[in-house]
């Protein structure tokens, strides 16, 4: 017989490896495409990137002694480094994703303590770091160059521009609609002008433009978003309250001033938005876990993604905007807890009025 | 009728089919019946029968002792054969003082006076009744029942609610008791219904049970004063203070009871047991059990006499190999047993045989923080940041997170990714909160006896350094005289 151990004695089918497979298959049609879209370069970058997570994984597992096994196998290494993957530059040189996937896993998440236990999303940290380091290969955005296309690189070309930086890359570049309108605007050339030669909302929806690897089809991420939220695998608070504030504020400036402030379709479209609404914030680890508490925190990424773009330093703010409103998740997490059974808002027992229970005798 | 969505809640696979169709059956009598003295909340009872002795059907065996207990009852007809402690269905196997009776095979009821007609005794003969029938909340609690009336009469009661939910996987019996004995379960609600003076019952019943809800529906037209209203099926809609809030809006106040918003809850098998002792004068010596599992050959719902061994149970019914994990109750909320000696009491709803496939598989990993058991939680609680607490022995910051609200039923954990046992954890804070309690009321009276004594002390040396003091004052006031002399 067994020895004694507590209920219950019966458990849903639910595991951890079996929420972050959901994930990447919420990804996989994006991933597809973006890889289609960006040739071989692409794929070697996505590969490393992986590649690099799981050995470094591997290691530091190895180093704090816990069984290598149980933990790689949980998936959730392999996310991080496939959604830092999607946020990063398609044609980086492999150092990028190299640094990237080990600085993740590594200073993002095994330094905490492993799986569940770090505070800020290790994909997002990964990004920003690389951001701040390697500015000029962090914004060298290659523009959509499909495998059938006739200018685009073959296998060797691809790994000469993966591993030796390729010579003429500049030719191949071009700038993103954030950074192009932004640069523009500092020029003082409005909106109207800058978007005209850059910006078509359909190309942005279907993933036809330039921008990072993953990010551009706005379309496949937000249908990859709402498998998650059919599967319940994520809840809806933090994407509809990011998404949300994002397109109000964008609204009310557009509004105010359409040639400096880009319209609330753009704002959507652009960047890295749908990604990090449903893939990056929605992290169960860096965001509340309370149904309130989530609301607040997809608003304050709402409202930070905004900020930042519009008027930071940065033309674009969801890596920075994540992590800020991760490390404001411990204090929402406290202060916006579900109102308990039985006790009022503020934790004391409920009280009824005699009229209130005579309302029920009829 | 209007009805009310409590927060959070599950649907797991009721597994309910594997019993339903089976009929109550009566348990043929085992060779011993085992007769544990705590089948109740509050203090065990005393026993009122010597070695050897003969004693018929529903003679009392044990006494009630103290305001809270219940006396308990010969099953059968039978010689006592001892009186000795043996293992109390409860997951330490530690024993308790239990009566060890022989049938004679007769099984002889004792003598009881019947009552013309119960409707026209006092309605505290009732609860009284009820008392010394032994009657205790048979949905698992075992709160003595009469206890519960009695409070009930001096309260401002508007809805006696009678609990029909079994939401618990794998049951059956109340399920099988209100399909064929409708009759005595209506009955006994109108006793008790007579009981409290108040007139109006709201009988609640999960929707997935179809047959039982026809049957008392069907039962019930008549009678203005009863409705049977079928509740969602969701788990844990059987738990006393969600199907008060699913049924009248109102939630029992944190710490407080259930009369408190006006409301008293009684399961079906309770009701019939009240029917059974006020029309008949039958203590309650016998109950209804689902036998199931998948380690169960035939399973069923057998009508057993309190104090039959599980390792009867099983016979009966066939079992294939040894059980994986056997189980007293449902899966979500029952007792681990040590083994098969264990005997059936009161509150048994049901022995699950349980084989390996039926078990969860899986070690627990790390919280990956998802909050699923955030939004299961019937209650409100954030079990994660509960379980961090309990894990960490932080018991005021598990206090301060509802460890006290916390219902126990199991919902966060059957649905937690990482496997984590979170209902264990809170089982375990919960033990060390009362161990706490305890300690300080020791430590306090402790400190009442040391400041006792010191004060006592202190007085003592008052009172003698006042008479040395008057002592010398004397052999002064005697030195001036002499002197003066």
């Amino acid at each position: 017989m067994t020895t004694p151990i507590s209920g219950p004695h019966y458990h849903g089918q639910r595991s951890v490896r079996g929420i972050m497979a959901q994930v990447m298959l919420a990804l996989v049609p994006a991933t597809v495409f973006a890889l289609w879209q960006f040739g071989w370069p692409a794929l070697f970058l996505f590969l490393l990137t992986l590649l690099s997570a799981v050995v470094t994984e591997a290691l530091s597992l190895h180093l704090a002694g816990k069984a290598k096994c149980a933990f790689l196998l949980d998936g959730s290494g392999l996310l991080t480094a496939w959604l830092l993957a999607l946020s990063l530059p398609p044609w980086a040189p492999w150092w990028i994703g190299v640094v990237g996937g080990a600085f993740a896993i590594v200073l993002g998440k095994q330094v905490f303590g492993g799986i569940g236990q770090n505070l800020f999303n290790p994909a997002m940290l990964a990004r920003v770091a690389l951001l701040i380091s390697f500015p000029v290969e962090m914004t060298r955005w290659a523009a959509p160059q499909p495998f059938t296309a006739t200018g685009a690189p073959g296998f060797v070309d691809s790994l000469k521009i993966t591993f030796s930086g390729g010579t003429n890359l500049d030719s191949l570049t071009g700038a993103t609609v954030l950074g192009h309108s932004k640069t523009e605007l500092t020029r003082g050339i409005g909106l109207d002008v800058s978007l005209s030669d850059i910006y078509t909302p359909l190309d942005y929806l279907f993933g036809l433009s330039g921008g990072s690897f993953g990010e551009t089809s706005a379309l496949l991420l937000l249908l990859g978003g709402l498998y998650l939220l059919v599967r319940r695998i994520i809840t809806w608070q933090i994407p509809v309250a990011m998404l949300a504030t994002v397109a109000l504020l964008a609204g009310i400036m557009h509004l105010v001033d359409p040639l400096r402030y880009a319209d609330p379709l753009l704002h959507l479209l652009a960047g890295g938005l749908m990604l990090g609404a449903f893939f990056i914030a929605t992290d169960p680890v860096t965001s509340p876990s309370g149904g309130l508490g989530q609301l607040v925190f997809g608003m304050g990424c709402g409202v930070l993604v905004y900020v930042i773009r519009t008027w930071g330093g940065f033309p674009e703010g969801l890596a920075f905007a994540v992590l800020i409103m991760n490390a404001a998740t411990p204090l929402i997490d406290h202060y916006l807890r579900p109102r308990v059974y039985g006790r009022s808002r503020r934790g004391t027992p409920l009280t009824y009025t005699a009229e209130q229970l005579g309302r029920e005798k009829e | 009728m209007k009805l009310f969505r409590f927060r959070g809640g599950i649907h797991p696979p009721s597994r309910k089919e594997l019993s339903a169709g089976s009929a109550i059956e009566t348990m043929p009598l085992p060779e011993r019946l085992y007769i544990p003295m705590q089948q109740h909340i509050g203090t065990p009872a005393e026993p009122a029968v010597k070695i050897g002795q003969h004693v018929l059907k529903g003679q009392l065996l044990a006494r009630a002792s103290g305001a809270l207990s219940a006396p308990i009852h010969a099953p059968t007809s039978g010689w006592i054969r001892a009186v000795t402690d043996f293992t109390a269905p409860h997951p330490s196997g530690l024993p308790i003082l239990t009566v060890v009776l022989e049938p004679d095979g007769k099984d002889e009821w004792d003598e009881f006076p019947l009552p013309k007609d119960p409707f026209e005794m006092p309605p505290e003969l009732i609860a009284e009744r009820v008392a010394a029938a032994g009657i205790v909340g048979m949905g698992g609690a075992t709160f003595p029942t009469a206890v519960k009336l009695g409070g009930a009469t001096n309260k401002h009661i508007h809805t006696l609610l009678i609990n029909g939910g079994e939401c618990e996987p794998y049951l059956t019996c109340d399920d099988r008791l209100m399909r064929e004995r409708a009759f005595e379960v209506i009955d006994g609600v109108l006793l008790i219904l007579h009981g409290i003076r108040w007139g109006r019952a709201i009988i609640a019943i999960e929707d997935n049970k179809h047959e039982a809800l026809e049957a008392m529906r069907a039962t019930a037209k008549g009678y203005g004063q009863l409705e049977v209203v079928a509740v969602p099926t969701l788990y844990p809609m059987g738990s006393e203070k969600q199907l008060i809030k699913t049924v009248t809006g109102l939630e029992v106040p944190a710490g407080g009871l259930a009369a408190q918003v006006g409301v008293l809850v009684q399961n079906v098998a309770t009701a019939y047991a009240v029917h059974e002792a006020i029309r008949y004068g039958r203590p309650l010596v016998r109950r209804i059990v689902t036998v199931s599992g998948g380690a169960v050959r035939d399973r069923r719902n057998l009508e057993v006499p309190i104090g039959t061994l599980v390792d009867d149970l099983l016979r009966h019914c066939g079992h294939d190999g040894e059980p994986e994990r056997l189980l007293m109750g449902g899966p979500m909320m029952g007792t681990v047993l040590p083994h098969a000696m264990v005997p059936i009491v009161k509150g048994s709803n049901g022995v699950l045989a349980l084989s390996k496939p039926e078990l969860p598989e899986g070690s627990a990993s790390p919280c990956i923080r998802c909050g699923s058991c955030v939004r299961v939680c019937p209650v409100g609680l954030m079990p994660l940041e509960l379980m961090k607490r309990a894990q960490n022995n932080d018991l005021d910051g598990a206090q301060d997170y509802g460890l006290s609200d916390c219902l126990s039923c199991g919902t966060c954990a059957y649905v937690c990714p990482a496997h984590l046992p979170l209902t264990h954890y809170f089982n375990y804070a919960k033990g060390e909160l009362a161990a706490r309690a305890q300690q300080k009321r020791k430590n306090d009276y402790t400190r009442q006896l040391v400041q006792a004594r010191q004060a006592r002390l202190e007085r003592e040396a008052q009172a003698k350094a006042a008479a040395a003091a008057k002592r010398k004052a004397e052999r002064a006031a005697k030195k001036a005289q002499e002197a003066e002399a």
